[in-house]
């Protein structure tokens, strides 16, 4: 089987407009949570988010573009900009049919869909943009990635809550180990800070209005945010051939569904995700240095990961540093894992694992090694990155050290 | 709601909210105890939720809880009627028309 590796990634998130600004803000601690600021925004009962601030497309995009893009598709259309000019990839000639586009997203054109039911339902009008429905489709980002990049391979979208980056990002991996494509541009993107998604999430009770506090005692739940975080996919000989910086390789990958519960996370399926993303790493427990959590600030996730976390690693889980870095992110939603990798190569690229900020108080029912509130500078050999979807849906990926 | 009015009076409130619950549970109001917790009587949190939901649409009043609130767990764990009588506190506060 072929070798994957990492050779390009771009964000944009709460804490910054790129990858560089993203990473900055992971190792610094910073707080990207705010004040959410949007069309009727002070009818929330739940008023903060990790919105990306400071973000005019037209900056970025021409009218028509903005016309037809979604707030999800832009947000990866310059992620994968950036990473693509990072990876130095050109995806001319033989390769475009041999690279794919595979992007994660759990509400794909929510804010389409917002701003169009506000127009027929509370103003009244009886038509909509005729962009509508190809700005809201799930699939709209990757299909713009693909016309952008000229990429003429498998090119799709996945969507599984919480898990979808980690599941596309899983399937980026697979095909090219497969040998079905050499390059895939790999990732999530999701915006679903506008008045109807928020309104969705208080509905449920899950939301913090404070802060997200992953693995304290004090915490109060989870905090949405926004954003995409995109990679180049590759190749290891492909990579190796062009004379590519590799961020890191991709070794092993899992999924499992609980076939549980529609929203509270079994601990067996997190269990089994990551003892079969290990196995097909070829790794054992010991070999972990670092392990991004799912870490949703959620009573009943943290506790149910924690407890999981304990299971694989056992006399292990005291060496394993654990951190969630949705503290400082939000909840990014479809984009998650993908944004949450960006923490993961850092930790192996440099050594600096990104903290769990806003911790207050260790809980005895999350018994881990949490790296709270400063980043932690030591070696990293490999790390999982975890992600727990509702539905039940867990995916775990494995990476390691180049 | 304002409709039900003249249904709600004395221990009315306390009566609506055990049927709202003994609704979402599928139990008959009578085999609900008092005495027992919503855990133990089946409720789970998801459940809860939703009991939650529909107390607030009936009564048009606001439960300030999310589920990571330990106000809401003690309540939660706590037996029905501590759970019963936080909800008419609501109800009174903030819907005293009813």
């Amino acid at each position: 089987m072929r070798r994957v590796v990492i050779t390009g990634q771009g964000a944009v998130t709460a804490l910054g407009h790129n990858a560089h600004q993203t990473l900055e803000g992971l190792r610094e601690g910073i707080c990207g949570v705010g004040e959410l600021t949007f069309q009727d925004s002070e009818r929330l009962s739940v008023k903060i988010g990790a919105q990306v601030k400071g973000f005019d497309p037209a900056d970025h995009f021409n009218r028509q573009e903005v016309a037809l893009y979604d707030l999800f598709t832009q947000f990866a259309l310059l992620a994968g900009k950036e990473a693509v000019i990072a990876s130095g990839i050109d995806f001319e000639g033989a390769l475009a049919e041999r690279a794919g586009v595979i992007l994660g997203s759990a509400g794909g054109g929510l804010q389409t869909q917002d701003q169009n039911y506000r127009a027929v339902y509370v103003q009244g009008k009886n038509r909509v943009h005729p962009f509508t429905v190809p700005r809201l489709m799930n699939n709209a980002a990757a299909s713009h990635l693909s016309m952008r990049h000229g990429i003429r391979g498998p090119v799709y979208s996945v969507s599984s809550a919480c898990a979808s980056a980690n599941h596309a990002m899983g399937q980026a991996f697979h095909m090219i180990r497969g040998g079905a494509c050499d390059v895939v541009l790999t990732g999530g993107s999701d915006s679903m800070l506008c008045f109807g998604g928020i309104k969705a999430w208080e509905g449920l009770k899950v939301l913090s209005s404070e802060a997200c506090r992953p693995f304290c005692a004090t915490r109060s739940g989870m905090v949405q945010g926004e954003g995409a975080a995109v990679f180049v996919f590759e190749d290891y000989e492909h990579a190796a051939a062009r004379g590519a910086d590799i961020l890191a390789e991709v070794v092993g990958f899992s999924m499992t569904s609980d076939a549980a519960d529609i929203v509270l996370p079994a601990q067996d399926g997190a269990e089994r995700a990551m003892r079969a993303a290990l196995r097909d790493a070829r790794l054992s427990p010991d070999d972990i240095d670092y392990l991004n959590a799912h870490g949703t600030g959620t009573r009943a996730n943290d506790k149910s990961e924690s407890a999981a976390i304990n299971a694989v690693f056992g006399d292990h889980t005291r060496h394993l540093s654990v951190s969630s870095t949705k503290a400082m992110h939000g909840h990014v939603m479809g984009g998650t894992g993908a944004v949450e990798l960006l923490a993961v190569i850092m930790a192996l690229r440099s050594g600096v694992i990104a903290p769990t900020i806003g911790f207050q108080q260790a809980d005895p029912e999350c018994a881990i090694n949490l790296v709270a509130n400063d980043a932690q500078e030591k070696p990293v050999r490999a790390a999982l990155s975890n992600a727990f979807a509702f539905g039940g849906l867990n995916a775990v990926i494995a990476l390691k050290r180049i | 709601m304002r409709d039900e009015q003249t249904l709600i009076g004395d221990g009315a409130i306390r009566k609506k909210i055990r049927e709202i619950i003994a609704l979402h549970v599928k139990l008959d109001v009578q085999d609900l105890s008092d005495t027992q917790s919503l855990e133990d009587q089946g409720i789970d949190s998801l459940s809860l939720v939703e009991i939650i939901f529909a107390l607030e649409e009936t009564f048009d009043i606001a439960v300030p809880y999310n589920t990571g609130d330990p106000d809401l767990d003690r309540i939660y764990t706590s037996s029905l009627a501590v759970f019963v009588t936080a909800i008419e506190g609501f109800v009174a506060e903030q819907s005293p028309t009813i």
